[in-house]
């Protein structure tokens, strides 16, 4: 479809993920689409700002994501969708590890992509959504120099609680992030139980961090 | 459908081998698939990944850049063809004006004029055109060479060598050379996708397929798909609908 595919989608997750880097200062809820919009601006610029951030330094990366980025997921529901009916077996250990080493995997995947953001800009399309729903999806697109890219959010209400709003899954080019991982964290687990997953999560992730 | 012979073959083997211990209903073919998908990962280590990385490295930029908007600039003729199928007009119409622009401004494609202009691409193929008319994607399937596919998309296959600029060149030494020159090219700008799957999947066969089969039906709905996932299942696309 297009050329140096990856480069962007990757560059564009980055922004994604990382839209949340803000810290939730405001007191009142904001609408789900002013909260992705105020985001990616601020993410936006905290990357331009940083230039270890765009040289990928992972232990940089993932202490932001942990200080800015998470207060606005509900990274535990995330993985929970991941992993499907199993999470109920996972004890709370189980879960925790399970939701440390998936983050990892993800993070260290988009830091070689940080580079890439100085020549992004983004819109926030128009959210098609009424003001009692307690989910919702807001709708981006990234323009950089190729084809513009589709990166939109799952959301879901939390009156009170951070912005009023988390994130709990992320969709690229119409791929969503858990539903990618879903088959396979089943696979690992019917053959190897939920163990098994923690386990090859956690040799993927040193193996990835050998690769630096 | 009469008497294609790799149809035939195709409902042979969905016969043959449909049940597994953990069968995924989109993936009755997974053992046939998988082995598919290893003969091409072998065939890609030993041949293709390491021309395109060599076609990288001894090529400067604006070279790969005008190779990739010529065969681009071909696939927006075809595109035009799938989103007139379709009837969108609109669509249609940029992607032909596109094609012109590029052809007769943009030196016979090499340059993508278009894209500076704010003229948006469209690319759609004949399996988006039969998927937007309700044809169901069926298996997955993974194709010798070609990879992932499904077997609608592989139905429509023949359709899209119609329309194949490049497939249609009748001096054959040319036109083998040509198809080899964007197989390079198709493969280079996957070098960094391809490096990234090594360090994403658990299970790179599982991950292609679970990302292909939903990147084609956002294709196909344009980026919209309605939701038809049990898990992720909620009131939020059956309120999005109303305005």
């Amino acid at each position: 479809m297009n050329r140096r595919l990856l480069a962007r989608l990757l560059a564009v997750l980055v922004v994604g993920t990382s839209s949340l880097l803000a810290p939730p200062v405001h007191a009142a809820d904001e609408t789900a689409d002013a909260l992705i919009n105020r985001l990616s601006t601020e993410v936006l610029n905290s990357i331009k700002a940083d230039q270890s951030i765009q040289a990928g330094e992972v232990s940089r990366i993932i202490a932001l994501v942990d200080a800015k980025l998470m207060p606005n997921m509900n990274f535990k529901r995330m993985t929970a969708s991941a992993v499907g009916p199993a999470w109920r077996q996972a004890s709370p250990e189980q879960q925790k590890r399970l939701q440390d080493e998936f983050k990892i995997l993800l993070v260290r995947t988009y830091a070689g992509a940080l580079a890439q953001v100085n020549d992004l800009t983004f819109i926030v399309k128009p959210l098609r959504a009424s003001p009692e729903d307690r989910e919702v999806v807001v709708r981006t697109v990234i323009k950089g120099r190729g084809d513009p890219i589709q990166l939109d959010y799952r959301l879901e209400k939390t009156p009170g609680e951070g912005a009023g709003w988390k994130i709990y899954n992320l969709n690229v080019m119409g791929v969503w992030l858990v539903e990618t991982y879903r088959s396979q964290f089943v696979q690992e687990i019917n053959g190897k139980g939920l163990d098994g997953l923690i386990a090859t999560l956690t040799d993927r992730n040193k193996v990835n961090a050998k690769k630096g | 459908m009469r008497q294609n012979p790799f149809v035939l073959l195709i409902l042979f083997v969905l016969s043959s081998c449909a049940s597994g211990p953990n069968v995924n209903a989109r993936d009755p073919l997974e053992p046939l698939n998988r082995g598919v998908f290893k003969f091409n990962d072998a065939v890609d280590t030993a041949v293709l990944k390491p021309v395109a990385t060599l076609y990288r490295d001894v090529t400067p930029v604006p070279v790969r850049q005008g190779v990739g908007n010529f065969f681009g600039n071909l696939k927006d003729a075809w595109s035009f063809v799938n989103n007139a199928l379709q009837l969108k007009g609109q669509a249609a119409v940029e992607s032909l004006v596109r094609f012109g622009v590029n052809t007769f401004i943009g030196l016979g494609g090499v340059l993508d004029v278009a894209t500076e202009m704010g003229i948006e691409k469209h690319t759609k193929d004949f399996g988006h055109t039969l998927g937007y008319w309700g044809v169901a994607p069926g298996p997955y399937l993974v194709l010798p060479l070609l990879g992932p596919s499904t077997l609608r998309d592989t139905v429509a296959l023949p359709v899209d060598l119609q329309g194949d600029i490049v497939a249609n060149i009748t001096h054959v030494p040319t036109r083998n050379t040509v198809t080899a020159v964007r197989a390079v090219d198709t493969r280079e700008s996957l070098l960094d996708a391809t490096t990234m799957l090594e360090e994403m999947a658990l299970d790179k066969y599982t991950f292609t397929r679970d990302a292909f089969l939903q990147l084609r039906r956002s294709a196909i709905f344009d980026g919209d798909p309605p939701d038809e996932d049990e898990a992720e299942k909620s009131s939020v696309q059956d309120k999005e609908v109303k305005p």
